[in-house]
């Protein structure tokens, strides 16, 4: 059975790919991964934000206390301070993971304003990542951003990374867009490689015993799969680049449902977290055993069968086909309205 | 090649190359040539031999000099890097060295010795002291010296055999930025060949070639031994010349051993050594110019002493010679190099080589770096012209006391009119002096340019203030003096001209920098009466802008360096402006590209809209304002505070003349009291609304600026309007206020209050019971209510329960006001060490951070109460601690034997009922020790009634106050306590003697700046550990718990106070050593200082840091003594090391060694909890016995 397929222009053994977790922190986990049959992993994302901070810091820091007192110029050791903290951390293990296994690495960044990217993807492409994911976690607290700013955003950031590297880049955006697939086409169009559906926007909870504010880090779920899986349908054939399936894989059909609607690959991490490395062999028997039960010999049979039409599309905007279009969608996937308006 | 570097680099740069083995322990000013040996070898850079060099820190100069003598005998290449003290503790080994005529140098950056006081600054005391030894000694006068003379003493070394000290002049050259050619390796390959360190090696100890070194020598033959050595002495200056010879021949610097400059046939001449002498020429040359016959001896090898060269290079002419000495030897005939001259001269006279004996007089110059200027040199000649000059002087001083001091005109200038001089006034850690040295190096690197740079510190670890002195010019520059006439003063904050005389310095039509938060048509009147008077007396330029703002707007907060170094280069004139800002733009590159491009564009812009925001400032021609700056301490200060304290606060110390100070050292105490600094911008404000009144703010201040008192309500009748109480919150006392007082002009704002008050109302403001608030607006409210609160009384400690933390905020601290950084982690135990015992309380405090904030000058914060008691402080040495405060218990002991003794004598006249509740008195209560105090007053009264001059009667007069039992503490860092002073901790705690240990614990040498110490912990980054620390911390506690009789405890206030309170109370009721091992957090981590106690927390929640106690009393009571204070870990140790940057470090620059080093630091303390947990359920028969009691 071929499971392969390409992604990013990058081929994979098999459409499976391990998005970020606390797996793919590490050196050994991504081994683990990699042993465990995995298709390519994708590195945490480094927050653009927190990097420029960890890094303000640490050299506020390391600076703290000099030049005051004669007897302590400096406190630590002189050839040591105002080195670049955590993004040394990470293009080692960018660079350390890409010697050690087979698959593809590809590294992630998360940023929110353009700006004092370009030294860092740069620095990427060169500690051997396979591509890089660009992960626009975008929240608006400014009630007075407009959307097109929003937008532009999106794409400046995309291009500022794709002009300074070679290697593959994909946007990983979030849904909340008036209109996800007209962005998706932008995307496609500014030069991204891929388009990984979608960020989970992870918003605050409170607790109302201690009156605090606490951030909400749980796992994904299968029926969290819906909208992602919607929009890849739509898009397939519409754009270009590739397309990942991010968000509600929980068993092998999850993954099914995603290459049938049209992604390139599917992308895990709460399925891992959940069950644990070796999930990833569970989740390529069970899509493997589909396959063979339903006579698919590879992959490019599967993907995108239940794509929406492309032809339907072309009419469909011409003369307000749109809805045609999402009411067959609906048939499909369920009602699309409140996928679309969650 | 050129490069612009200070001198220490300059010698390290040598040695370095030229060795196998540095041994080596931190000591101000050589630390940095260790520390540069240290991170070049940790980054595998080789030696001229293509092998890297190993770097070993020692446990103390002791050690180093042993490992080094070690080395040596077993044929490495070897050296050292210390100063003052720790060339002292190297004396013993340096004899044998010289005696087994063993080829190494020590590089000694020389520093004042410890005398009446410390002293961190340079002078000839230590080098002296090691004359007799035998090592040859070379003396540098420049940095570009001490890098060529670093090269001929190593040459030297491996030629003669006879080990050598290399030093110059601590501060002035080791830390003077400088302009210099650096010595490439073929040159050093060259005058060091290859064969001659194979003869090193094969003099080395081998059992392939058994001998004996090192023999027990016997009346026989010790002395005729002794001797044999002499032919390599007598050849090493020969030796020295010719290497001296072949150096020149390689890089076209000539140097001889003695050297003349001046007139050729010159009448008066000096005789000096270091950097005095580079001051001495250019002087000299100035007054040959004006036509007097004068000239310089500049002498560089002062051992083996070439008498037969000095008395060569002295012109015939020379009728007067002074020989300066930068060093004290009280008592002698004359100091060291005067009386080696003296008998040169009058050698080389009786030999005829000298036709007539010219008048040689001696003096003392520059003493712990003591200015020494061109009119001072000139002054020494003006007395040698005169028909009786003074035989023995000092200059540069005013002694009114001995009449030692010469006049001189200290206006004298001789600078060359093209050099740019230029000083800039600053805070610490502002960047003030790294953009300095930034700017040093962007003109030092160009060819056409030389350039120097000199910075002065201040004494204070928080909010100090920095003088930058810089020098350019297209020749070279021999100035090693500060900057006396400067062409353009930079003044980084206004508030620092309310403090000190910046524009003292200022030469006639100087341009004036002032950084100012106002507009520029509002510069002018913000400036007090008198700098208005002297800007328009000398004519400045005046130029403003307001760098904080432009700062600020281009997203650089608080980082105004960028802002200022474009203004001085776009006024001053150095560089053509648009090529000063593309000089500076190419700086920043070259600092922040690591940073990223954002950070690098960010800088460049402040850098455009520095020049884009500067002003000129129009001057008025009479002053407009008529305000004075603030008096420098109140009127109402004792007198000795407003005429000595104050000068030196104000920066005239250097006015003072010898009968203004103490014959012995001795200062009074509580004078930072007087300072009121105001050295932050946010000060803590109290909101009685909200404060449940626990007192813990006030417990955790490291800065005794928050003070607690309660009173009857009625006693705040006639307080301010604005004066701050609630109703106190206890129960039974209705009317009782509570009232906190925030010492705003003291606090610094460091914000440890806050993180520590657990109030957090729910206003949705984040706001707490203690939060920080704008400082000029608290002061101006505060002040009046501060002279009220002080006129409340000190509640009586016998109505506080001082068992509960709470209880503890209404003792009065005799430990206030600190000069320690910000949120110190030490001061707060120190602080409650005063509270709990000040009035009975002796210190032994070891050298280092805890000494410098506790008894650096001008102001010292250890205190009195009311009735005039408080603690009696001092400082012995680093290393020697432990033992000092035990001999001051002895002392104690004696007296109090001695006193009981006479007391039981006149039992029957005192009045036996007194005397028997004297001798009877228990004195472990705070009620028991109260009542004893009364009873000796009592004593005191009736001793008065009896019989004056009766040897029983003064003798009890003179030691009844050891009838109250004196607590006596032995404080000091994890420097001495783990490392140089951990032999004699060892042997005191042995001692089974009542004194009491607070090691304040910050697992590094904080002092000096942060150098791996015994406590440090695995995996920790410091200075000599910069690959992370691979050596666990040592456990003090489980070693003293060893011995079974003393009082351990562990302690972390930030975690728990009150088990702080109660190890310090059980370790002080302890009849025995008691050992507290304070976990003190500390910059020297890496953290924001507020988040010292939540670090200490995480600390004690990972198990980093358990708390424990052990309590012998309790074994002799069948009880098991170790108790188990903190609960299993319950954080990774992950949570706690990687808030810091000590541990960052490592993660950042070796994240696989990282790694490694924490799992394996997690072992450590989950192997250590085991075994602790198993202590704290075993029997008391499961330890040792306290032999001192029957149990």
């Amino acid at each position: 059975m071929d499971l392969s397929t390409t992604y990013l222009g990058l081929r994979l053994r098999n459409p499976l790919v391990a998005s970020a977790s606390p797996m793919t922190r590490s050196v050994n986990g991504i081994r683990k991964l990699a042993a465990a049959g995995i298709g390519a992993v994708v590195l945490p994302s480094l927050f653009e934000e927190q990097l420029r901070k960890e890094q303000d810091r640490d050299d506020a820091l390391a600076e703290g206390g000099s030049e005051a007192f004669s007897e302590a110029l400096t406190y630590f050791p002189t050839g040591y301070s105002g080195l670049p903290g955590r993004p040394q951390r990470y293009l080692d293990l960018v660079e350390r993971a890409a010697g050690v296994v087979d698959v593809p690495v590809i590294a992630s960044l998360n940023g929110s304003t353009a700006g004092g990217w370009e030294d860092f993807a740069r620095s990427l492409q060169e500690a051997g990542a396979a591509a890089i994911e660009v992960n626009v976690y975008f929240v608006p607290g400014d009630p007075h951003v407009t959307g097109r700013e929003v937008e532009e955003t999106h794409v400046a950031i995309l291009q500022r990374v794709r002009s300074v590297v070679s290697i593959p880049v994909a946007v990983k955006l979030s849904p909340h867009f008036s209109s996800p697939g007209q962005m998706a086409l932008r995307l496609d169009d500014a030069g991204a490689d891929g388009l990984v559906l979608f960020n989970r926007f992870q918003q605050p909870d409170i607790d109302v015993e201690t009156l605090a504010v606490h951030p909400a880090t749980g796992l994904s779920r299968p029926a969290d799969a819906q909208l992602p899986r919607t929009w890849i349908a739509i898009l397939r054939g519409h754009v270009v680049c590739s397309l990942a399936a991010t968000t509600g894989v929980d068993e092998w059909d999850d993954v099914v449902k995603y290459l049938l609607s049209g992604a390139d690959v599917v992308m895990t991490a709460s399925a891992l977290m959940r069950h644990g490395v070796d999930h990833v062999r569970v989740l390529l028997d069970g899509l493997q055993e589909w396959m063979a039960r339903k006579g698919f010999t590879s992959l490019d049979e599967v993907r995108g069968l239940l794509a929406v039409p492309r032809g339907v599309d072309a009419t469909a905007y011409e003369r307000a086909g749109y809805v045609s279009a999402l009411e067959r969608a609906r048939g499909t996937y369920g009602d699309l309205r409140v996928g679309v308006h969650q | 090649m050129r490069v612009t570097i200070d001198g220490n680099e300059a010698a390290v740069s040598v040695a370095y190359r030229l060795s196998e083995l540095c041994a080596i322990y931190p000591i101000t000013p050589s630390s940095p040539m260790a520390e540069l040996a240290d991170e070049w070898s940790s980054r595998d850079r080789p030696n001229m031999w293509g092998t890297v060099p190993t770097v070993m820190e020692m446990q103390s100069e002791g050690g180093a000099a042993g490992a080094l003598h070690g080395a040596l005998q077993g044929g490495a290449l070897s050296t050292t890097f210390t100063a003052s003290q720790g060339l002292l503790l190297m004396v013993p080994n340096m004899y044998k060295i010289a005696g087994e005529l063993t080829s190494t140098v020590f590089h000694v950056a020389a520093r004042s010795l410890a005398a009446q006081g410390l002293s961190i600054f340079g002078d000839h005391s230590d080098v002296m002291a090691v004359r007799q030894t035998g090592f040859a000694m070379l003396a540098s006068s420049s940095v570009q010296e001490a890098h060529d003379l670093a090269l001929v003493a190593h040459a030297a070394t491996m030629r003669s055999r006879v080990p050598f000290v290399h030093f110059f002049d601590g501060f002035r050259t080791s830390h003077e930025l400088t302009t210099v050619e650096l010595l490439p390796d073929d040159v050093l390959r060259a005058l060091v060949p290859e064969e001659l360190v194979r003869q090193h090696r094969s003099r080395a100890l081998t059992p392939e070639r058994p001998f004996v070194r090192g023999t027990a020598q016997n009346p026989d033959v010790y002395f005729q031994a002794r001797e044999t050595v002499n032919p390599f002495y007598a050849e090493t200056p020969g030796i020295v010349q010719a290497v001296m010879d072949e150096l020149a021949e390689h890089c076209g610097r000539a140097y001889t051993l003695v050297e003349y400059a001046g007139h050729p046939e010159a009448e008066r001449v000096l005789v000096v050594m270091g950097s005095g002498a580079e001051t001495a020429r250019e002087t000299v040359e100035h007054l040959v110019a004006r036509g007097e016959r004068v000239g310089v001896v500049q002498v560089r090898l002062y051992r083996p002493f070439p008498a037969a060269e000095l008395a060569a290079a002295l012109p015939p002419t020379a009728t007067h010679v002074a020989v300066l000495d930068r060093t004290k030897e009280p008592g002698s005939a004359g100091e060291p190099l005067f009386l080696d001259v003296v008998a040169a001269l009058a050698e080389g006279h009786q030999r005829g080589d000298l036709a007539h004996l010219p008048a040689v007089v001696g003096g003392r110059y520059g003493l712990s770096s003591k200015e020494f200027t061109p009119g001072m040199v000139a002054g020494v000649l003006e007395e040698l012209a005169k028909p009786e000059p003074r035989r023995r002087f000092t200059v540069g001083i005013v002694d009114d006391v001995s009449g030692t001091s010469l006049d001189y005109d200290a206006d004298l200038d001789i600078e060359d009119a093209d050099t740019v001089r230029a000083v800039f006034f600053g805070l610490g850690s502002d960047g003030t002096v790294g953009a300095n040295k930034n700017t040093i190096k962007i003109l030092g690197a160009d060819p056409q340019m030389h350039a120097q740079g000199y910075f002065v510190y201040d004494s204070k670890k928080s909010g100090g203030q920095t003088v930058s002195h810089l020098r350019f010019g297209p020749h070279p520059i021999r100035a090693p003096y500060l900057v006396q006439r400067a062409g353009f003063v930079g003044c980084h904050h206004l508030g620092l001209l309310e403090k000190v005389d910046v524009l003292a310095r200022a030469a006639d039509g100087a341009t004036l920098l002032l950084n100012a938060p106002q507009p520029p048509a509002e510069v002018w009147d913000a400036l007090p009466g008198p700098v208005q008077q002297q800007i328009i007396d000398k004519g400045l330029r005046l130029y403003a802008i307001d760098a904080d703002r432009v700062a600020r707007d281009c997203g650089l907060p608080g980082r105004t360096n960028t802002v200022l170094q474009t203004c001085f280069f776009a006024i001053s004139g150095v560089l053509p402006r648009d090529r000063a800002v593309e000089q500076v733009k190419a700086a920043i590159h070259k600092t922040y590209w690591k940073r990223g491009s954002e950070v690098v564009r960010r800088n460049e812009e402040a850098v455009d809209a520095a020049v884009a925001a500067l002003h000129r400032v129009p001057v008025p021609a009479v002053p407009t304002s008529c305000r004075l700056p603030a008096p420098v301490v109140p009127a109402s200060a004792p007198l000795f505070v407003r005429e000595v304290t104050a000068a030196m606060m104000a920066g005239r110390g250097d006015d003072l003349p010898v009968s203004a100070l103490p014959v012995d050292g001795t200062f009074p105490s509580g004078t930072t009291a007087y300072e009121k600094r105001r050295i932050s911008d946010l000060v803590a404000e109290w909101d009685p609304d909200t404060c449940i009144q626990c007192g813990t703010c006030s417990f955790v201040c490291p800065h005794s600026v928050i003070r607690s008192k309660y009173c009857d309500e009625t006693e705040l009748a006639g307080a301010p309007e604005g004066f701050k109480s609630a109703p106190l919150d206890a129960v039974g006392l209705p009317s009782t206020r509570y009232s906190l007082q925030v010492y705003v002009e003291d606090c610094t704002g460091c914000g440890l209050c806050v993180e520590a008050c657990p109030v957090s109302p729910l206003t949705g403001t984040g706001r707490k019971a203690i939060n920080l608030a704008d400082a000029d607006e608290q002061v101006e409210r505060e002040r009046p209510n501060i002279a009220f609160f002080e006129t409340l009384p000190v509640n009586d400690r016998s109505r506080v329960d001082f068992g509960t933390v709470r209880g503890t905020q209404f003792l009065e601290p005799l430990f206030e006001f600190s000069l320690a950084c910000a949120g110190c982690g030490e001061t707060p135990y120190l602080k409650l060490l005063t509270q709990l015992f000040g009035e009975r309380l002796t210190v032994a405090n070891a050298t280092g951070c805890s000494s410098i904030y506790g008894g650096n000058l001008p102001t010292t914060p250890w205190t009195k109460n009311a009735a005039g008691r408080g603690p009696a402080w001092s400082n012995s040495l680093f290393e020697d601690n432990a033992e000092f405060g035990l001999g001051l218990r002895l002392a104690a002991d004696l007296h109090t034997r001695l006193a009981r003794e006479r007391l039981a004598e006149l039992r029957d006249e005192v009045g036996s009922e007194l005397v028997d509740a004297i001798l009877g008195a228990p004195q472990v209560r705070e009620s028991e020790l109260g009542a004893q105090r009364e009873r000796v007053a009592e004593l005191l009264r009736r001793l008065d009634a009896l019989e004056d001059g009766r040897p029983a009667v003064e003798d009890l007069r003179s030691v009844a106050d050891h009838l109250l039992r004196r607590s006596v503490w032995i404080v000091g860092g994890d420097g001495w306590a783990y490392d140089i002073g951990s032999g004699g901790l060892d042997h005191v705690l042995a001692s089974g003697r009542d004194v009491n240990v607070l090691v304040l614990d910050t697992e590094v040498y904080s002092n000096t700046g942060g150098q791996s110490s015994k406590a440090t912990p695995l995996g920790a980054v410091a200075k000599f550990a910069a690959a992370g620390k691979t050596a666990a911390k040592k456990d003090l506690a489980l070693q003293a718990i060893a011995y079974g009789n003393v009082y351990v405890a562990r302690v972390a206030m930030g975690a728990d106070a009150q088990q702080t309170l109660t190890a310090f109370r059980e370790a002080e009721a302890y009849d025995g050593p008691s050992l507290v091992i304070a976990y003190s957090h500390c910059i020297a981590h890496g953290i924001e200082m507020k988040d010292g106690l939540d670090q200490q927390h995480r600390a004690v929640a990972s198990g980093h840091w358990p708390l424990v106690r052990y309590d012998p009393v309790a074994r002799a009571h069948g009880r098991n003594p170790f108790q188990l204070d903190s609960p299993r870990p319950r954080i990774p140790l992950e949570d706690y090391v990687y808030r810091e940057l000590r541990y960052r470090m490592l993660r950042n620059t070796d994240p696989v060694e990282a790694e490694r080093l924490l799992a394996l630091a997690q072992e450590a303390v989950d192997q250590r909890w085991a075994t602790y947990e198993d202590m704290a359920t075993r029997s008391a028969s499961q330890f040792t016995a306290d032999a001192r009691r029957s149990s």
